[in-house]
């Protein structure tokens, strides 16, 4: 009997299709594009502002284009589903041990929404929406 | 004695022979099992009545000793605990993903044992002494802390859910890792200086991208997504410590 181990490969660009959780976690990981692409638009912002008062309302008109409309929602929807994917799994990375029993992982993850809801009320109130 | 009710069950085994086969093929098996049957009974019962040159691992027959893992409708699982009952139709089962093919649904470990010896999964004592000194004593709440990464069987089902493990052969995997966490965490355990040199590396928990499949799929219900992802966190702070900290230990 000859020893002859048969070595399979993994399809390197379409692994992902094989099992429904692997399409999910590469939905969670495209959600960075888009977060990654809000912050180059941040910066973009940030450096029309540096410019000056004729620059920056270029800035804020183009940010009201159609397209550019589509995109922020689109990037708002990806940051919405990206930090929550991130809050579900904060439970596994930072467990709370308190003598002989964790502390559950809701109460974790919720903690990391309820902080999520009030810097999110505290920045859109410096910005003046109420 | 009362019969028990059967189910005709069909089943769809990958085949390969090293001696003759280049490539491996499937095989259609029709077996009659007892309704409250599982996978591993029904190819028992191929090798037993229709087929013996049918070949596979099991040992225990009850989820404890790890070695029936296999691919059942594409899911890693021990075909010993996945019931007949809960599946329609033609069962699909195949070796563990990402492991070479030894012969059937037999799959070669070396690469997996090889990992978990260079992650030192023993205990390392801080100081050794004598034993007249006694035990090295833990509370209820140290065990705890490290308990439930002590439970794995070395099925190998986190290595054939993982797609870094298949994409990246190199990566130390969950298994290895997480029993490495196991003894970091004991309280009577010195080692974590000498595993770091494994578990820090671009080999070890950075070649993990957190797809969580690994926890998804473990049958004793071991954590391993999480134990590496608090393995990072524990490197980063080490990092830190060591080049942003002065006097910071390594």
């Amino acid at each position: 009997m000859s020893r002859r181990p048969l070595v399979r490969e993994v399809p390197p660009t379409t692994w992902f299709f094989r099992h429904p959780r692997y399409l999910r976690y590469m939905s969670r990981e495209i959600t960075s594009i888009f977060v990654g692409a809000y912050c180059v638009l941040l910066v973009i912002g940030l450096q029309r502002l540096a410019a000056g008062p004729v620059a920056w309302e270029g800035f804020l008109l183009a940010l009201t284009s159609p397209g550019s409309i589509v995109f922020q929602f689109l990037a708002l929807i990806a940051a919405v589903y990206h930090a929550a994917t991130w809050f579900n799994a904060t439970h596994k990375a930072m467990p709370i041990q308190i003598g002989e029993d964790f502390v559950p992982g809701k109460v974790i993850s919720g903690a990391h929404y309820v902080a999520w809801a009030a810097l999110s009320a505290a920045i859109l109130h410096l910005a003046g929406v109420f | 004695m009362t019969q028990m009710k059967q189910r005709q069950v069909q089943l769809e085994v990958l085949r390969y022979n090293p001696d003759t086969d280049t490539e491996t093929h499937f095989q259609r098996y029709e077996v009659s099992c007892n309704e409250e049957g599982v996978v591993l009974d029904a190819l028992n019962k191929v090798k037993e009545t229709v087929d013996p040159t049918l070949n596979y691992r099991w040992s225990c027959h009850m989820a404890i000793c790890g070695s029936c893992g296999m691919m059942i409708n594409g899911e890693p699982k021990l075909s010993c605990h996945t019931f007949l009952r809960d599946y329609e139709g033609v069962i699909r089962v195949e070796p563990l993903a990402h492991f070479p093919i030894e012969r059937d649904l037999v799959t070669a470990p070396d690469d997996f044992m090889e990992k978990l010896k260079r992650v030192k999964p023993y205990l390392i004592p801080k100081e050794k002494k004598p034993i007249s000194e006694g035990e090295y004593k833990q509370s209820p709440a140290q065990l705890t802390k490290f308990h439930q990464y002590s439970m794995c069987i070395n099925c190998m089902l986190c290595y054939a859910a993982c797609p870094e493990y298949g994409l990246t052969p190199k990566f130390i995997g969950p298994a290895a890792l997480t029993l490495a966490h196991r003894y970091n965490l004991d309280s009577r355990d010195g080692g974590r200086a000498e595993r770091q040199e494994v578990v820090a590396s671009a080999e070890g928990v950075w070649e993990c991208t957190f797809v969580g499949a690994c926890s998804e799929v473990c049958p004793a219900h071991v954590d391993p997504a999480g134990a590496l992802q608090q393995m990072k966190i524990s490197s980063s702070i080490d990092w830190i410590l060591e080049h942003l900290i002065p006097g910071g230990k390594s």
